[in-house]
């Protein structure tokens, strides 16, 4: 029963620590909040296979609890696409930045831009 | 026909890497082989069709593992009219790319290009929930490429805000795909169709959550209001034959919509019943005033076209929310209609943009203004739904098939009334920009962004005639697209037909013996 409450309390602590960091409009905060959205979305993942301890995970004969391995496959394909995700943003947005010398999210109109 | 269906998927696949490792720095090798490719896959798309055409549903168990515990690719008409679709738009945005030099202004264009038809492709393809999370994020992963090819702050700072909301949007899909597999323990979508209807009455609530979570990922993608925020920054700013292309990404939402809310949580699903159509029609309607309204108030012409992209993205939906047979058949032919009308408009727009600038306003004549007026004259006709061209066909379709729905008056009035209002937009721009340019005094006007360091306009070299050519090949399609309206619709009608029958299906991809 902790374990449930602990994994449970884990997703939705870092899913509301980052949609508050993504409502930042700044890169760097808004890219530590899609991490944080990203471990969330890993953890609850890897819990849809429901929490087992001391279970294999591949089913033989005789074996009567086991661990899903599914939700194990899909967090090691979602993990490196985030991965290679927060790489590429960090890139685009460091480029941005340098280039603009401005690192809000939302676009200003190209009319103040002139100004 | 045993292993015909993956080659869509593995010949850009590895077509993209050959030109990213062993030809990088020879511009016209990688032209010569990604047009070869690209030829090639329409030819091997149009096969595909074809054979989809009889009604025969093809699976392709990937690694000859049997539904649902392996991968599968399905053919069916749907698919197999997408897959062929996205091949001629590529083809045509291809060689729009490179007869107007867009692929020499940054690197590794064709590579970004493949992968992009890899991932719109594999999406068309698959049968598996999680398999198409992995072709979605394919076709990101190379749509950040393309968006911000070429360079420059403004583009990379859109290039920004596009990856954020995109990522957002990957996150919700990953929660959505978490939510039914935990439910349902599969992300087959043939296995969940199955175990979604089987489900006891009082355990679904989980799995409304999932399917609504679900709707709201393909609502990023098609770009519904309130969803919408990243498309007019994005596609304004994105290279215009990448905009082109991108004229299919927002049909991948729609195509999903279509598939997920007919096969897995169908109309006649208890579960879901109401809860998908009846909220879909409300935001699909909102979505048109905006587009349409946006048009009007749009300053600069790509973003005039951005916004007539999320209009007409906003009327293929209110077909499909309405999830009838009849729709349906509508919702796809004007679909095939709004994708290549759309990316029609982005080029268009695009040698408006090479010529005179973004902002809609008068400014002297430019190079080549009468054709392009032309164009651009028929590609509003199609954007706006005006007869004769087949946006009016398919603005009919969709009218007529709503008639006996729900909320009839309310898609009337909004289809008719945004028509007006897109058409006062449109003729608007072009007015602005073609008439306008022979007035007398505006040779004298300076150009507003003008600066006295701009070479004199005869040393300028003047754009080439060339890159118009795709582009009257895509007036030639819609056109075509009306001519053969009746044909047309018969497969829409056969579509909507196979969709509506989803047993055939589920029957094919598990295996079974229909009963």
């Amino acid at each position: 029963m902790n374990m449930e409450l602990l994994v449970a309390s884990a997703i939705g602590v870092l899913t509301a620590g980052g949609i508050y960091l993504l409502l930042r409009q700044r890169t760097f905060p808004v890219i530590v909040g899609l991490s944080l959205l990203s471990y969330a979305v890993n953890i609850f993942l890897f819990a849809t296979g429901r929490l087992t301890v001391g279970a294999p995970p591949v089913l033989r004969d005789g074996v009567t609890i086991y661990t899903d391995p599914l939700p194990q496959a899909l967090v090691l394909t979602a993990i490196v696409i985030s991965f290679g995700m927060t790489a590429v943003i960090v890139m685009i947005a460091l480029s941005a930045y340098l280039s603009e010398n401005d690192d809000r999210i939302d676009m200003t109109d190209r009319v103040e831009d002139d100004a | 026909m045993s292993h015909w269906i993956i080659l869509p998927i593995v010949l850009p696949a590895l077509l993209a890497p050959f030109i990213l490792m062993v030809i990088r720095h020879h511009l016209d090798l990688q032209r010569i082989f990604s047009v070869a490719g690209t030829v090639l896959l329409v030819a091997i798309t149009g096969g595909l069709m074809a054979h989809a055409a009889t009604g025969e549903i093809t699976v392709y168990e990937l690694g000859d593992w049997p539904a649902p515990f392996g991968i599968v690719l399905v053919l069916d008409r749907l698919s197999g009219l997408m897959i062929a679709m996205t091949a001629v738009l590529a083809l045509m945005v291809l060689m729009y790319a490179i007869w107007s030099g867009w692929d020499n202004r940054g690197r590794h264009f064709h590579a970004l290009f493949q992968f992009q038809l890899m991932g719109v492709l594999g999406a068309f393809l698959t049968g598996d929930a999680f398999n198409l999370f992995v072709f979605f994020e394919v076709l990101l992963i190379a749509s950040y490429g393309l968006m911000i090819h070429g360079g420059g702050g403004r583009r990379l700072r859109a290039g920004t805000q596009y990856v954020v909301y995109n990522l957002v949007g990957s996150t919700l899909f990953l929660f959505a795909l978490g939510t039914i597999y935990a439910t349902t323990g599969t992300l087959n979508m043939a296995d969940l169709a199955v175990k979604a209807a089987e489900m006891p009455a009082d355990q679904t609530a989980l799995l409304r959550v999932g399917a609504v979570l679900l709707l709201l990922v393909f609502c990023v993608k098609a770009a519904v209001l309130p969803l919408h925020f990243w498309l007019p920054a994005s596609y304004a700013n994105a290279p215009a034959p990448v905009a082109a292309l991108f004229a299919i990404m927002t049909k991948v939402g729609a195509y999903s919509i279509l598939r997920v809310y007919t096969l897995v949580f169908g109309p006649d699903l208890e579960l879901t019943q109401g809860l998908i159509g009846e909220w879909l029609v409300i935001a699909a309607l909102l979505t048109v005033v905006v587009g349409m309204v946006g048009i009007l108030g749009s300053a600069y012409i790509g973003r005039m076209v951005a916004f007539a992209t999320i209009g007409s993205t906003g009327t293929l939906l209110i077909a499909i929310s309405l999830f009838t047979g009849e729709a349906t058949a509508a919702a796809i032919y004007y679909m095939i209609h709004s994708t290549f009308a759309a990316a029609m408009m982005f080029l268009v727009a695009d040698l408006i943009i090479e010529r005179r600038g973004d902002t809609i306003s008068a400014r002297p004549p430019m190079t080549h203004g009468g054709v392009i007026s032309i164009l651009f004259f028929i590609a509003a006709i199609a954007m706006a739904g005006m007869p004769p061209l087949s946006g009016f066909i398919g603005k009919l379709l969709v009218l007529n098939a709503s008639r006996g729905a729900d909320h009839a008056v309310a898609i009337w009035a909004v289809i008719l009334i945004t028509s007006l209002v897109a058409i006062i937009g449109l003729a608007r721009a072009g007015s602005l920009v073609f008439w306008k340019a022979h007035d007398t005094g505006t040779k004298d006007l300076p150009s507003p962004e003008g600066t006295p360091d701009e070479p004199p306009e005869a040393d300028t070299p003047s754009p080439a005639r060339l890159p118009m050519v795709p582009v009257f090949a895509l007036a030639g399609i819609l056109v075509a697209l009306t001519v053969f309206a009746g044909p047309v619709m018969t497969y829409a009608e056969a579509v909507s037909g196979q969709l509506y029958t989803p047993s055939d299906y589920i029957d094919a991809v598990l295996n079974r013996s229909p009963e």
